[in-house]
């Protein structure tokens, strides 16, 4: 009988212990490294290297016009780029249009300084071999609206109607492989391989905080890389055919996903693995 | 000519710490070019720090350092308003020195 209660104890005691082995190796997720490993950097982000890029163009005189980015206006007047970035997309009077940033950077690069589409469109991604113009330049209107909350309005018909498109594209399931935005991003708690998903359509903290940290200097590429090329690359992954730059299907769905992320501050140009 | 370093320093309770943003390729001269041609190593080799002309950190660099790469350091000393100068070679004799000032 004694020996029966000490081994029984003895069990007891061999459960919690392993019971407290499990519970602290929990404890430390995967994505909660490499959220550390983020914090460790993340004053030293090589996405500066880029906004100072991005910025030396911005002030220089370039294009057959000869002028600068100085007189563009980004949605706030012409020439301010401190808390532009927050406000957009949003519709432009002169274009007609609902843009995104990159797409306004384009209107501003042919009309003010000569440019044409195509010129620009044939290089709209930094890679490694050559970075990119319209990139950078983001990377640099991006950093003056660090720190300011999000403030996307839709009460423009326009926009409301560019987010109800960019929602419905997000969850359009379409390609080979019958993939949607939504196949990854609408569920709570999924990954892909160490990468936490967020959900982007249902959990509103997700959503600020996957769109207030893009763009962003992605350590594996050794490049900053701008929203436009964030959508490109899921449209890439999902096997659809590429989209346009700057067209108004991506427009529509940074603003459905910048209209989610209201409310929050924009913390970017951000650094991913 | 090298691109700028980014160098931020802090002094706090009589310790100085640096950080350092270096903008460089590191190449580890095993990568290959898409047609199968070796990418030529070319990576820093040294980091040297200075502090009222006194070596205060001395790093040996190789290959398995990441582009881009960040440092960060501290040193006994230093007040605000003095400055720090961190400077680099790589393995093709180029080199880069900048200065930044110690902020309080």
């Amino acid at each position: 009988m004694r020996t029966k209660q000490t081994y029984k104890a003895l069990l007891l005691l061999a459960l919690s212990a392993s019971f407290a082995a499990v519970a602290a190796e929990t404890a430390v997720t995967d994505s909660d490294r490499i959220e550390q490993y983020r914090e460790m950097i993340s004053d030293g982000n090589p996405a500066e290297f880029d906004e100072m890029r991005g910025e030396e163009l911005w002030k220089k005189a370039a294009g057959p016009n000869k002028v600068s980015l100085e007189q563009c206006d980004l949605g706030k007047g012409a020439g301010v780029v401190k808390g532009a970035y927050a406000e957009l997309p949003k519709f432009f009077k002169d274009t007609q249009q609902v843009q995104d940033l990159e797409s306004r950077l384009l209107t501003c690069m042919t009309t003010l300084q000569g440019f044409t589409e195509d010129e620009i469109a044939a290089k709209p991604f930094a890679s490694e071999k050559k970075a990119s113009d319209i990139s950078s330049l983001a990377t640099y209107v991006v950093g003056q609206s660090k720190g300011i909350k999000m403030a996307v309005s839709t009460k423009h018909p326009k926009v409301k109607e560019s987010y109800e498109i960019g929602k419905r594209i997000f969850n359009y399931r379409a390609g080979p492989y019958d993939f949607a935005c939504s196949t990854c991003h609408a569920t709570t708690g999924v990954r892909i391989r160490m990468q936490d998903l967020p959900n982007l359509s249902h959990n509103k903290k997700d959503a600020q905080t996957a769109y207030t940290t893009w763009p962003a200097y992605r350590v594996s590429q050794g490049l900053t890389r701008s929203f436009q090329w964030r959508l490109n690359d899921c449209f890439r992954q999902q096997r659809f055919p590429e989209p346009k730059f700057a067209s108004e299907a991506t427009v529509a769905l940074t603003t459905f996903l910048a209209v989610s992320a209201n409310g929050a501050e924009f913390a970017g140009p951000g650094l991913k693995r | 000519m090298p691109n700028p370093m980014k160098i931020r320093a802090t002094v706090k309770d009589g310790v100085t710490e640096v950080k350092i943003l270096m903008q460089h390729d590191m190449e580890t001269g095993l990568r290959k070019e898409a047609d199968g041609t070796l990418i030529p190593a070319w990576f820093i080799t040294e980091v040297k720090a200075q502090y009222q002309g006194r070596t205060v950190m001395e790093a040996q660099f190789g290959q398995s350092v990441s582009k881009n790469p960040y440092l960060l350091f501290r040193f006994k000393g230093g007040a605000a308003g003095e400055k720090v100068s961190v400077s680099w070679v790589d393995n093709k004799g180029e080199s880069r020195t900048d200065e930044a000032t110690i902020a309080a």
